[in-house]
């Protein structure tokens, strides 16, 4: 029997001893909020803190989550029992369903079934892709690397336009040949289009990667194992704005809601690209400025606020800067220069200079 | 230049002006309402006989109230085919005397209320009479009366119609007749109508009567041959309204030299003293100095111009408010018990408020919400507004009442409410003015007039009643939520008990049993019933609403 059934089976085995007991059935585990996260400076990550929190059945606040988070946990068990795999998006219609004589659903919404899983991971302290479940792969990636996945041996320079499109679970593929000297990740999918098109990744010797979307975990973890297994540096390519700026602080420090696993995904090498602030002064960006919002003033105060930024001059350069243009810049912004511009100039002369933010 | 060239000219008498005057003459006050019938409430079929029932009810529970007799009344309407209604109204009041009769029923602005500041339904003795006329003019058929005045006296019976040139009653029939009532009146009329049910009913404005009046019973028989006894709810008798005089500050100018014309007074101060409330022979010597009238002034001999000085002087004198204990209220125990007894709800609360003042004229504000029971959740609120004990159906959205309900915010109530608006929620509010003069919007009583003074009452009378029903909505939504979350476990356990049994390798039955058996606990039925604390608590840790987790869904957009 696998690990993570046992943790499982510890879990309900755990339950039935305290209602056998007519104790009120509670499951106990860390608190998972910006209040409980703690930053560890020496591994450059996010860690979670020791505030327990409980979760009782007979308690009107918790029992509706508390429904869900079993619910959830029956149906990894079953996964891991006939060794199949499923999405997150399975998973919410396998416990979707309105319960017996009411109105009321298990869960509404896949919001709900994707936070029980997450906690369920910190209960069981196995994380969703070892209990069998897996969310939608999105992002591709393309360089001189060769793979083997599920027996299947996958070269990235010849996968044509799309590239390779990135699992969520990339924990059994192989790395049989990595010819780069770095990796680039990129927040935007047209920008890796265009550098794909360009055949920036060959005329670079560099891998390129994109999401679409948020960094799922995946290819957090792809960039994580690039970075381990082949000591590559990761570059990361993002907007000149608070949102951009974050993609950034997940990917390197881990985030808050997945502090809990932030050592199988945060990437303390991954070192910021652009665009920065000085790019903007010297490529005279301004005029593709978009003015800052309220909601993005208050992302800023709040970024510049965290632990792990608080005391980083750069960086805090940057937050002064962006406060004083107020306004941000589109990495596109930078097509308005030519539509090759970023492949031909604005990369390469940034990685020749290796003026990156760390 | 010209002028002087007109005059010099012979004078004609064939202008156009003469030839017009020829055409020219005074017009009867009967033959004038005979035309405009909508000023009195005869716009339509529908409403002609609404009107009249209501008239001739009016008069009726006015009439057992000055004899302090519990009224009760027979209400009977009679569908005699091709839009044809016979409506015969029976009270069991103090009757008519012989030579008065013909002159209640059949002329119009003929009463004793007009002229006496004293609450009652009826004000302007217009009503029983128009309907009289408007029946003869729709079927040509004559009002027949019978009344007396008690064992002993003989029992008139008339046959009357209204002669609309002279404003006069017209006697076709006349004589004494059997009857087995002790005393009252008895009016029967045949009139051109349509009956129909619903919210502008004659069966509404019974229902409605009854609330207020709940001191009187009302049998009617509908058209449709369908008995309703709507029966006395009290043994207490309405306290009697005190006839007072007018007050200076309520009195208009065209009325006031009516009052200089009838007056057996031979000073203006003598008649200001003697025939207004508030005013003292101090009070009237001061009103005649600031009108810069001599107070040996003859009340008869005053002109125009000097009855204006005095309107002017009296206006410029401080005046003590009305007496206010002239007016009767319904009182706020037994309206409860007229809306108990009419409409069917959970909870019930009516208030009367201290008498106010409106232009020299005291009046007093009662309100009552009928709140729950059947009525419909997701409609606008049921109101029932009265004046002097007499529902008012017509011109809803016209009048103070309206303006004060749409006008307060009843959201804080626990219903809810747009803007302006009517609240929606199962709620029936009430609102009586009682007055010795009701302002109404127009003549055909509709409609109460804005006064501010009304206005703020009105307001005020709402927000006590709304006070209570908030806590009382409170109370339920409490009760309703703590039902819900005791019923949270129940319905959970059966999906939290094979949850845990697949993750155990259990038995199902054994958990569910052990669930079972601890719902029953003390402790748990104590976190039932303190649920709101609970819920605070678990809010204010929150542990995972993160506001980051919101921006890898919703900040990616490109």
């Amino acid at each position: 029997m696998s690990k993570s059934i046992k943790a499982l089976e510890d879990l309900g085995k755990n339950l039935v001893k305290q209602i056998k007991k007519q104790e009120n059935p509670t499951i106990e585990f860390n608190v998972r909020s910006l209040s409980n996260i703690e930053f560890n400076k020496s591994e450059k990550r996010l860690t979670l803190g020791s505030n327990i929190s409980k979760r009782s059945f007979f308690n009107v606040g918790h029992a509706k989550k508390f429904m869900q988070t079993l619910e959830v946990a029956k149906i990894a068990k079953q996964l891991l029992k006939i060794q199949k795999h499923a999405s997150l998006r399975d998973v919410f219609y396998m416990v979707k369903r309105t319960i017996k004589g009411t109105s009321t659903n298990i869960v509404d919404e896949q919001k709900e079934s994707d936070k029980s899983l997450e906690d369920l991971e910190i209960i069981t302290d196995f994380s969703r892709e070892e209990l069998n479940i897996n969310a939608n792969k999105m992002g591709s990636v393309a360089g001189n690397v060769t793979i083997l996945d599920r027996g299947d041996t996958i070269n990235w320079s010849k996968l044509g336009s799309g590239g390779w499109s990135i699992p969520s679970n990339v924990e059994d593929i192989e790395f049989k040949e990595v010819q780069a000297e770095y990796v680039i990740y990129m927040e935007k999918q047209a920008v890796w289009e265009r550098l794909h098109e360009d055949k920036f990744w060959k005329k670079q010797n560099c891998i390129i990667v994109t999401s679409q979307g948020q960094t799922t975990r995946g290819i957090r973890r792809l960039l994580q194992r690039l970075a381990r297994e082949h000591k590559l540096p990761v570059y990361v390519l993002a907007d000149f704005d608070p949102w951009g700026f974050y993609i950034y602080s997940v990917l390197k420090f881990g985030s808050i809601s997945l502090a809990h696993m932030s050592d199988k995904l945060s990437v303390p090498e991954a070192k910021f690209l652009g665009i920065t602030a000085e790019d903007i002064e010297d490529y005279g960006l301004q005029k593709h400025f978009i003015k800052l919002k309220d909601i993005d003033i208050s992302r800023l105060k709040q970024m510049s606020d965290y632990p792990w930024f608080k005391d980083n001059k750069p960086w805090q350069k940057q937050f002064d800067k962006m406060k004083k243009f107020k306004a941000k810049a589109e990495i596109q912004a930078m097509s308005a220069r030519g539509i090759t511009f970023i492949s031909e100039t604005y990369l390469p002369e940034k990685i020749k200079k290796r003026n990156f933010l760390d | 230049m010209e002028q002087q060239t007109l005059t010099e000219q012979p004078l004609q008498t064939n202008t156009k002006a003469h030839e017009l005057a020829k055409k020219q003459r005074e017009i009867g006050v009967a033959e004038f309402f005979a035309k405009n019938r909508h000023l009195l409430g005869f716009d339509n079929k529908r409403k002609a006989l609404m009107t009249t029932i209501k008239e001739a009810v009016d008069n009726a529970l006015d009439a057992c109230e000055e004899a302090k007799i519990f009224p009760e009344i027979i209400v009977e309407v009679i569908d005699m085919g091709n839009d044809r209604f016979r409506v015969i109204v029976e009270d069991n009041g103090p009757g008519i005397v012989k030579a008065q009769i013909p002159k209640i029923f059949a002329k119009l602005l003929y009463g004793s209320k007009f002229h006496t500041m004293k609450q009652s339904r009826g004000q302007q003795g217009i009503g029983i009479s128009a309907a009289v006329m408007y029946g003869q003019l729709t079927t040509g058929r004559p009002a027949k009366i019978t009344s007396t005045i008690g064992k002993g006296h003989p029992n008139h019976y008339v046959e009357l119609m209204l002669d609309t040139q002279r404003n006069a009653p017209k006697i076709l029939k006349e004589e004494e007749v059997e009857w087995e009532k002790e005393q009252g009146t008895r009016i029967e009329l045949d009139l051109e109508a349509t009956y129909q049910k619903g919210n502008q009913s004659i069966d509404e404005y019974l229902k409605e009567t009854a609330i207020t009046n709940p001191h009187a019973t009302i049998i009617y028989t509908n058209p449709k041959a369908e008995q309703i006894i709507f029966a006395r709810a009290t043994e207490e008798y309405p306290k009697e309204p005190v006839e007072i005089k007018p007050h200076p500050h309520g009195v208009e100018l065209g009325f006031m030299q009516k009052m200089l014309e009838i007056t057996e007074s031979k000073t203006l101060q003598a008649f200001l003293s003697s025939e207004f409330s508030r005013v003292g022979v101090g009070t009237a010597k001061t009103i005649c100095e600031n009108s810069a009238l001599l107070p040996n002034t003859k009340p008869k001999q005053m002109s125009r111009e000097m009855v204006e000085k005095l309107m002017e002087g009296i206006k410029k004198t401080k005046l003590i408010a009305p007496p206010t204990n002239c007016i009767s209220p319904i009182g706020a125990e037994i309206l409860k018990r007229g809306l108990k007894k009419e409409i069917s709800a959970e909870f019930y609360i009516t208030t009367t408020r201290p008498p106010a003042v409106y232009r020299g004229n005291p009046f007093q504000i009662e309100a009552g919400i009928a709140y729950g029971g059947n009525q419909p959740t997701d409609k606008p609120i049921n109101i029932l507004r009265f004046a002097n004990r007499v529902p008012l159906l017509f011109q809803q959205s016209a009048g103070a009442i309206f303006k004060g309900i749409i006008s307060t915010n009843w959201r804080q109530y626990g219903l809810s409410q747009s803007q302006k608006s009517l609240p929606i929620g199962p709620c029936t509010i009430a609102v009586h003015i009682a007055s010795v003069w009701v302002p109404f919007t127009s003549e055909s009583k509709e409609a109460v007039a804005h006064y501010p003074e009304i206005l703020k009452e009105i307001k005020l009378a709402l927000q006590e009643c709304g006070r209570q029903l908030a806590s009382y909505v409170r109370k339920k939504k409490k009760l309703k939520e703590q039902k819900e979350r005791a019923n949270i476990f129940e319905r959970y356990i059966g999906i939290v008990s094979e949850s845990i049994a697949e993750l155990a390798d259990e038995k199902v039955e054994e958990i569910t049993e052990a669930f079972m058996k601890m719902i029953q606990k003390p402790e748990l039925q104590a976190e039932i019933n303190q649920l709101d604390k609970e819920d605070e608590k678990y809010h204010s840790t929150g542990f995972h609403e993160d506001e980051l987790d919101d921006y890898n869904e919703a900040g990616t957009d490109e």
